[in-house]
């Protein structure tokens, strides 16, 4: 498989500042540490079924980024039959880092910045991860 | 179901592929945290599918006003789909025509200029926000 990328989708999370972080998270990844193997696009698409929106994680492997147990993104992207091949929930990367405390939705602490930056490494790893089985298959 | 009094739900799409999508969603913010607290609440919109029906509700119990960054109207549709349809939608596209000198172009943290552009828009979803209370006191 050629010119596949990684879509990586966050949650919308609004109401917490944990969405934020997952958002951060994944413009982190996609606009500074890996732009050209992963991309994300709009959940609210995915959510109403938009043709472009479905055919992009019907073909390309998609990671979830979300930011609390109700994981709306990974519930969309399995909805919308696309190819989930990992998730992350921001409440168990805070649990794994008690110290760092995520505050703020319209911009994160420093703190939540962070927890954004480890996650994205965690992405970035995974991202490399899952391209190089797919140029196996 | 009875419409609640005092409150307007306001659903924005967030649009994280889109910079318009930052500004929808920090503008929702903007108005639930600093120009209306008291009268606002708002609901993740992907929460309308993954969510169960008290979600689905929101927009049935509160009178709702869709904030949508791009034409698709994902914000508007989805929560007419899914809850009830909103009483007005506020399109980022078209507030940013009445100021052309204001551009959205980052996606994760607004540049001064744009967090100018999302004020802008909490403010004409504040304002919407009066008139559907004021409407629904006169009721």
């Amino acid at each position: 498989m050629e010119n596949h990328k990684v879509v990586v989708v966050p949650c919308s999370g609004i109401g917490k500042s944990l969405g934020t972080v997952g958002r951060v998270a994944t413009y982190k990844l996609i606009e500074r540490m890996k732009p050209k193997e992963t991309r994300t696009v709009c959940l609210a698409l995915l959510t109403m079924g938009d043709d472009d929106a479905l055919k992009l994680v019907r073909e390309n492997p998609c990671i979830a980024v979300d930011g609390c147990p109700a994981q709306c993104s990974k519930k969309n992207i399995e909805a919308s039959m696309g190819k989930l091949v990992h998730s992350i929930i921001v409440t168990e990367v805070l649990r794994k880092n008690r110290s760092l405390k995520p505050e703020g939705v319209i911009e994160l602490n420093d703190q939540g910045d962070k927890l954004a930056e480890i996650i994205a490494k965690d992405l970035s790893k995974k991202a490399d991860e899952i391209l190089r089985k797919e140029k196996c298959e | 179901m009875t419409l609640a009094t005092g409150k307007v739900g306001i659903i924005c799409c967030s649009g994280e592929d889109l910079p318009e999508g930052t500004i929808s969603r920090v503008a929702t913010r903007l108005v639930l945290e600093k120009l209306r607290p008291d009268q606002t609440v708002t609901l993740c919109l992907p929460l309308f599918l993954a969510g169960g029906e008290d979600e689905r509700a929101f927009a049935r119990v509160f009178p709702t006003i869709a904030v949508d960054g791009c034409s698709k109207k994902c914000a508007e549709a989805g929560t007419k789909k899914f809850s009830g349809k909103p009483v007005a939608t506020i399109l980022v596209s078209e507030v940013m025509k009445k100021y052309p000198h204001l551009k959205a172009k980052s996606r994760e943290r607004l540049e001064p200029q744009e967090m100018e552009l999302a004020t802008k828009v909490a403010e004409e979803i504040a304002k919407k926000v009066d008139e559907i209370l004021c409407k629904t006191a006169k009721k």
